[in-house]
């Protein structure tokens, strides 16, 4: 890789005529792509949102057809979203007709109709705007060699959102595909800002690895520094909770004075919630709109195109708005909770003003009083231009897997071939044969070491021994099933006799009686019942609903960002630009315990209500406390201290057990981390979940399809109970190991905690309390609103059935579950 | 929290017989020394790798195996499949031989009695046991399927009850036996036979008066009501 400043590329006059016309200057790193392209170098463009990112992306083709106009597909554009390939098409237009440009531009995703699908693939347009999905199932036809033979140039948009990710997976197999059938082919990546770079130089280079990679690095003009403040509420600042609801009269004045302001929260309960607030104060009526993933896609739209135009004063949203179309005229942009990262804080205040020269104005809106202490952390993170690096990932055996099938659907491959190419590219560099051999068996058979299935396999061997699929069912079968992204099953949401609002996830709706109501879309409704795939609502009364509990956007906080609010604790210097209440807190913490240090680990135990709590300040984000949690209780178990229940928050860990615990060092040893953790893996519902994503992209278990459902009983197969068996009668099934693999590597919270116990050896400090501390208040209040059982099913049930024997006793009649309304009795099962 | 407890069946009455719920998802008849599963679904594995999906090959195994652990826990002197033992009418041709050999010797040591099911109308003979549509013995009737019309004392399978249940905002949830004071619904009993929810209406309309579902936990049974 090189950061090379050569004497910009020169530009068509036709082009400067066009940049002159608009009051343009073409920016230095439009030029240097140009450049790079010219001398047949890929390209990685890391430049914050606007500044003309895209146009830098398309510049090089366009005036490569400019000056040597020819039939083809040229250019293959792709997006991480089908709604931003359309936009950037949109965009793109423009220039071409200004410039009066011979060139040919289309979409093509999940929507295009089947019949321009078709003409597509035999007169091909110069520049194709595309998704990884559709992309590999272009690459899967038989004719992909004669499409793809001219290829000049990829687009990659958005590339720090697909790099790291099961779709970046599969769009770097598809690369390395392209790259053999257009070897001249260049790539041009387009970034946002990221810790780290190599990884995304190794991604886009044909060879997989970032050493001697041929990709240029080129960064845009940095904006101005974001003007970012944290709300300085009036009101009293809570203990706990993630609604901020305290300060919604405060974000309303914020998005009254400002022009249009993008609100950002973490979940979609938040969204309802915020949303619903900001409307209950709204006397001017401001245009207030809701966006997130759940919402019809109809209605999503709408939400984009309001504020594209112009017409709306402010939208709540969730990350469903994280990427995407660009807003010029966005003035402010607040987020309610923490921010959990600084990388994505940075992405989101960046949505926020285009105009590069002006500073982006950003609200932090903490929602309780450690999130004041992460907001100050971001704060001091964007000061010091600090992002958070992923831990890089392997590519995952089940993308492999589907791509595999797809390319056996295009032509015959010799595995040794499919191996070099596989391994060029980034995510399967390191890729070991014998895995790739595993992976391909189970393509061909399943790949099982009773080998019954070989006469119904999948791939055979042609006479030169090269693999090919095996009928046109499996084909079919392929296309179904392409793409990496495994829904939980959802349900439609419908009012009676009226519209679809959207779509929400089925373990939800189990839990609701008719007559319940939750607030979905914006408003509050009432659960009537379950029709099919349908969810039935009617408008409801009151105002208590029940919130969805949706776990979509549970981002745990980064290690960055744990490590900067560790540092503040620590150091009663730095408390000065803290709220008083939250100084005041910390103070008291003193006082009455001990502060946290930057180093080591506080644990702090004390009785109450007749149970013994113990209080760990890890700073490791929730997902990783909560497996300690699991593994605590285990362990306290074996030790008879007769351990309840544990909550996690993303700062600290509470057990409470019958029996206080004496001795803390051995209760944190690390070697907790081996057979507890593998004991309780393999009984925790996290591999089984893991298991399912697995099988479904991998092609072992098919996608739910909507209308499927009425036969999908003898598809839709419990991905449970193949887990059970296999990992019975084949623990390492190639599946399993994948599923291992994803399970350790993706739940980063296993290497952190191991990291963090490491860290604490020897250096734990307990105090042992009379009663609660200040700093253990918020996780405390936390018990019963999110109380995670760290039980299985026995426990949880036995505490329903008692609960069901309490109703039952009181009201002397047997207690009811909801049983499912509608439809003849004849509709039998199997 | 607690650790799993020894595995403890729990009694359920029907028609005056007393049963045993085994968590398993069998029913057992101790004064009659008899062993009742139902849709056992057997190679149902390579009958779904026909059609392209190749699930694990050892759904066959998996079953014998928890059925042969039953037997030698239970030693019952009959054993009565409520059909659907068989995927499909070829299955048994697809047998593994070590498979075979298996169910052969569990046939061979015990009074076995196949119902037929919809999906094996005619079970293979050389698999050993017996043949019926039904069986009848004492004040219960065995079947596959529960006929809305039932006599009293009716025991059948077919329909896979199973229930999930929202406890605490986590779904937890499982096979379960389901029945009233007339009939009785067993579990699927086959490693891939998987569930239909208790309330869906082709169970449900069998009990018009609500029913009683008891819920296979890790480590006991689980009784209550639905309405």
């Amino acid at each position: 890789m090189s950061v090379e400043r050569s004497s910009p590329a020169s530009l068509p006059p036709g082009f400067l005529d066009w940049f002159a016309s608009r009051g343009w200057a073409p920016h230095a790193h439009q030029q240097e792509m140009l450049a790079a392209d010219a001398a047949g170098q890929s390209s990685l463009l890391i430049a914050p949102t606007g500044g003309g990112k895209t146009l830098a992306g398309f510049l090089p083709t366009l005036v490569d057809l400019a000056e040597n106009p020819r039939a083809g597909l040229h250019t293959l554009y792709i997006s991480p979203l089908k709604a931003l390939a359309v936009d950037i098409h949109r965009n793109l237009e423009q220039p071409i007709a200004e410039m009066g440009l011979a060139v040919t531009s289309e979409t093509r995703t999940g929507d295009t109709p089947q019949a321009k699908r078709q003409r597509q693939r035999r007169r091909p347009p110069h520049i194709l705007m595309t998704t990884p999905e559709s992309l590999a199932l272009l690459l899967s036809y038989p004719d992909a060699p004669e499409l793809f033979r001219g290829l000049n140039r990829i687009v990659v948009d958005e590339l720090h959102a697909l790099a790291g990710t099961k779709r970046g997976d599969l769009l770097a197999l598809g690369l390395a595909r392209l790259q053999r059938l257009a070897p001249d082919c260049r790539r041009a990546g387009l970034s946002a800002t990221v810790a780290d770079e190599a990884t995304l130089i190794a991604w886009l280079s044909p060879t997989g690895r970032a050493e001697n990679a041929p990709v240029r690095l080129v960064r845009g003009r940095a904006g101005a520094t974001a003007e970012v403040a944290i709300l300085a509420t009036a009101e009293r600042l809570p203990w706990s909770g993630h609604m901020a609801i305290h300060a919604m009269a405060e974000l309303y004045a914020a998005i009254r004075d400002a022009g249009t302001t993008l609100v950002f929260v973490n979940t979609r309960a938040q969204a309802e919630l915020v949303f619903q607030a900001l409307w209950r104060l709204n006397d001017d009526n401001l245009p207030i709109a809701l966006h997130h993933g759940s919402l019809a896609a109809e209605q999503r739209r709408k939400v984009e195109a309001a504020m594209a135009r112009g017409i709306l004063r402010a939208v709540v949203a969730t990350s469903s708005l994280d990427l995407g179309v660009d807003w010029a005229a966005v003035d402010l942009v607040a987020q309610v909770g923490a921010p959990k990262g600084a990388s994505r804080l940075i992405q989101r205040i960046g949505r926020a003003n285009h105009r590069l020269d002006e500073p982006s104005r950003a609200l932090l809106v903490p929602a309780n009083r450690f999130e004041v202490l992460e907001c100050r952390a971001a704060l001091e993170a964007i000061r010091d231009n600090a992002l958070d690096g992923a831990p890089s990932r392997a590519g995952g055996l089940d993308v492999l897997a589907q791509h595999i099938l797809g390319m056996a659907c295009s032509a015959p491959f010799a595995a040794e071939d499919l191996f070099a190419e596989v391994r060029s590219a980034a995510p399967y560099a390191d890729l070991a044969r014998n895995d790739f051999d595993d992976t391909l068996a189970f393509v061909a058979t399943g790949g099982y070491a009773l080998r019954t299935y070989d006469r119904w396999r999948r791939l055979e061997r042609d006479e030169a021994g090269c693999y090919r699929v095996a009928g046109p069912a499996f084909v079919r079968r392929y296309r179904m099933n392409v793409g990496t992204i495994v829904e939980a099953p959802m349900l439609r949401v419908r009012l009676r006799r009226g519209r679809t609002l959207g779509e929400i996830e089925e373990y939800f709706v189990q839990g609701l009686v008719p007559g319940d109501s939750f607030i979905f879309a914006g408003q509050l409704l009432r659960f009537e019942g379950v029709r099919e795939t349908t969810v039935e609502v009617s408008r409801g009364t009151g105002t208590l609903p029940k919130v969805p509990a949706y776990a979509g956007g549970r981002l745990p906080l980064t290690t960055q960002l744990a490590d900067r609010v560790r540092a503040m604790l620590a150091d009663p210097d730095r408390w000065r630009d803290l709220p008083e209440a939250v100084r005041e807190w910390l103070r008291l913490q003193r006082r009455r315990s001990v502060l946290p240090q930057r180093d080591g680990l506080l644990v702090e135990s004390f009785p109450r209500g007749g149970k013994e709590y113990l209080v760990a300040y890890c700073f490791e984000g929730r997902n990783a406390h909560q497996t300690l949690g699991m593994l605590l209780t285990r362990r306290m178990e074996r030790a008879g201290l007769g351990p309840l229940g544990f909550v996690a928050s993303d700062y600290v860990l509470a057990v409470w057990s019958l029996r206080p615990a004496r001795d803390i060092d051995a209760l944190f040893d690390e070697d907790m981390l081996g057979d507890d953790l593998e004991a309780w893996m393999e009984e925790s519902s996290m591999l089984k979940r893991t298991f399912r994503n697995v099988a479904v992209i991998a092609g072992l278990i098919e996608r739910r399809h909507p209308g499927q459902e009425k036969t999908g009983r003898q598809v839709t197969f419990n991905s449970d109970l193949i887990y059970d068996v296999l990992r019975r009668h084949e623990p390492d099934h190639i599946l399993l190991r994948a599923t291992r693999a994803e399970a350790a590597g993706g739940l980063t919270d296993v290497a952190r905690l191991g990291a963090m116990l490491a860290r604490a050896k020897g250096r734990i400090t307990h105090r042992r309390l009379p009663r609660v501390s200040p700093l253990a208040l918020p996780v405390l209040l936390e018990i019963g609103k999110e109380s995670v059982y760290g039980a299985a099913l026995d426990d949880l049930l036995d505490e329903a059935a008692e609960a069901l024997i309490e109703e039952a006793m009181r009201d002397e009649s047997a207690p009811q579950l909801p049983r499912r309304r509608s439809f003849n009795c004849d509709a039998a099962s199997e | 929290m607690k650790m799993p407890q020894p595995l403890s069946p729990s009694t359920l009455s029907l028609n005056g017989a007393e049963l045993l719920a085994d968590l398993s998802g069998a029913l057992v008849w101790p004064a009659q020394r008899t062993l009742v599963v139902a849709d056992l679904h057997l190679e149902k594995g390579s009958a779904l790798a026909r059609s392209g999906s190749l699930l694990p090959p050892y759904d066959t195994r998996a079953t014998l195996a928890t059925l042969t652990d039953l037997l030698a826990r239970h030693c019952p002197e009959r054993v009565i499949c409520l059909g659907d033992s068989f995927h499909d009418p070829q299955a048994a041709d697809r047998l593994a031989p070590r498979d075979r050999a298996t169910l052969r010797r569990l046939t061979g040591s015990r009074d076995w009695v196949w119902i037929c099911g919809n999906h094996d109308p005619a079970p293979p003979a050389e698999l050993g046991g017996r043949f019926a549509e039904e069986e009848k013995i004492g004040p219960l009737l065995f079947r596959h399927q529960a006929a809305p019309d039932s006599v009293t004392g009716e025991v059948s399978g077919h329909f896979h009850p199973k229930i999930s249940l929202s406890v605490r905002g986590k779904r937890v949830g499982g096979r379960c036996f389901v029945g009233n004071a007339r009939r009785l619904i067993l579990p699927a009993f086959g490693a891939y036979a998987g569930g239909l929810d208790v309330r869906d209406p082709a169970i449900a309309c069998l009990f018009a008066d609500g029913f009683s579902v008891h819920l296979l936990g890790r480590a006991k049974l689980h009784s209550f009501r639905v309405r």
